[in-house]
């Protein structure tokens, strides 16, 4: 009876039924008898319980000793690794798995450094990304290459302060902060597109990928959770205060970082070189630099009251 | 008198930037727009079309160049797929509003 219970899988009349025979028995010992052999279904199986659901290293199961089980155990966790690899590889087709690995490749020391900069840039002398052997090194030992950690967590921070601004206003409820954060995905998606777009009307040649541009945008929504903080802290005067000098601060820094990357080697030095080409290139850094307080405004002003 | 100043300086409660949705009907707007712009009844009327676009060799497109590229391409490219997303924009719009 008890093995037919067992093998119908039907666990929790087995396990009740294990406890009372356990009980039963008089020799408790009985229960930690060597599981190699294949009749002793029940303690097996109630160990099974007890361990936790490791049912392939254990042998002795009643319901595993079935040859068919086991064929259709090994199939399944070979269609389990197949799943998988197919999925990882047409993942990779699309999403760059490995490249978005060195955009997280940060520690404290750098996280820390690079939010100073985002707040005060003034100070940093030295802008230009190191590169080792062609390969940009990653961001945890040079504190000017990009980097994706500190945009998603800011991305993060400032829909969990959003939704706190909101609530001190009454304002708040839990589709609302679905509605925040689409929106704002939705506008830097928007951002990155336009900054791409009037890259190839530039005809820029320049080694900023996607996944740079999209860090750059990313990086103002630091000063964007400064000045919401501030202004739920001190009222609006501070908002507006802290907001335009972290606009201040991400115009420089945007400038400063750019300015490498895009305009030619003697312009970029800081020398006047004339051209409309070198001109164009300068428009189109500012107004890239720009258009950050401009979103920052924008996407913070209805949180202030 | 000092009640009314007060609410007239803040902004009003209801205004939200865009929200996902109505960026993406934009964004589908615009892409409709460059899509329907004929090649010769229009672009080649007013000097934009494709085959006024071969111009000099040196290393400068331009930027009317690559704009008129641009457009080409996006017509190209975006005839047939626009068809679906304009479907599902139109039933999704109709159903929810």
């Amino acid at each position: 009876m008890d093995y037919t219970a067992a093998q119908s899988g039907f666990r929790q009349q087995h396990n009740m039924r294990l406890r009372n025979s356990s009980v039963d028995r008089p020799d408790g010992s009985q229960l930690f008898d060597d599981t190699s052999a294949a009749v002793p279904g029940p303690e097996g199986a109630y160990r099974n319980q007890q361990a936790g659901p490791q049912a392939e290293g254990l042998p002795g199961h009643s319901f595993l000793s079935d040859p068919m089980s086991n064929l259709a155990v090994a199939y399944g966790s070979s269609l389990a690794s197949q799943g998988r690899e197919m999925v990882d590889k047409n993942l990779d087709r699309f999403i760059p798995i490995s490249k978005l690995k060195y955009y997280f490749a940060v520690d404290t020391v750098y996280v820390g450094k690079k939010l100073g900069i985002l707040v005060f840039p003034y100070m940093h002398k030295n802008w230009e990304v190191n590169y080792q052997q062609d390969i940009p090194v990653a961001p945890r030992f040079d504190v000017n290459a990009p980097d994706l950690y500190i945009p998603t967590m800011g991305f993060i921070t400032y829909i969990l302060v959003a939704g706190l601004a909101l609530g001190t206003q009454n304002r708040f409820s839990p589709e609302l902060l679905g509605v925040q954060a689409s929106s704002a995905l939705v506008w830097l998606i928007m951002e990155v597109l336009a900054v791409l777009l009037s890259l190839y009307l530039v005809t820029v040649n320049t080694d900023l990928t996607t996944i740079d541009l999209l860090a750059f945008s990313g990086y103002k929504y630091v000063g964007m959770i400064v000045g919401i903080v501030a202004g739920l802290l001190f009222g609006r005067p501070a908002y507006y205060l802290s907001l335009l000098w972290c606009c201040a601060a991400i115009f420089v820094f945007m400038i400063r970082t750019l300015r490498l990357k895009l305009l030619s080697e003697a312009a970029a030095e800081g020398k006047l070189v004339r051209g409309t080409r070198n001109q164009l290139r300068m428009y189109l850094t500012m107004s890239i630099a720009a258009a950050q307080p401009i979103f920052m405004y924008w996407l913070t002003y209805h949180l202030i009251r | 008198m000092r009640i009314t100043d007060e609410r007239e300086r803040r902004p009003p409660e209801h205004i939200f930037p865009p929200s996902a949705t109505v960026l993406c009907v934009i964004a589908i707007l615009c892409i409709n727009a460059v899509a329907v712009l004929h090649e010769e009844r229009f672009l080649s009327k007013i000097g934009w079309g494709v085959d006024q676009s071969v111009g000099g060799f040196g290393d400068e497109p331009g930027i009317k160049v690559q704009l008129m590229n641009l457009i080409r391409s996006v017509r190209t490219v975006m005839r047939v797929p626009l068809i679906g997303v304009n479907s599902v924009c139109i039933v999704l719009l109709l159903l929810f509003g």
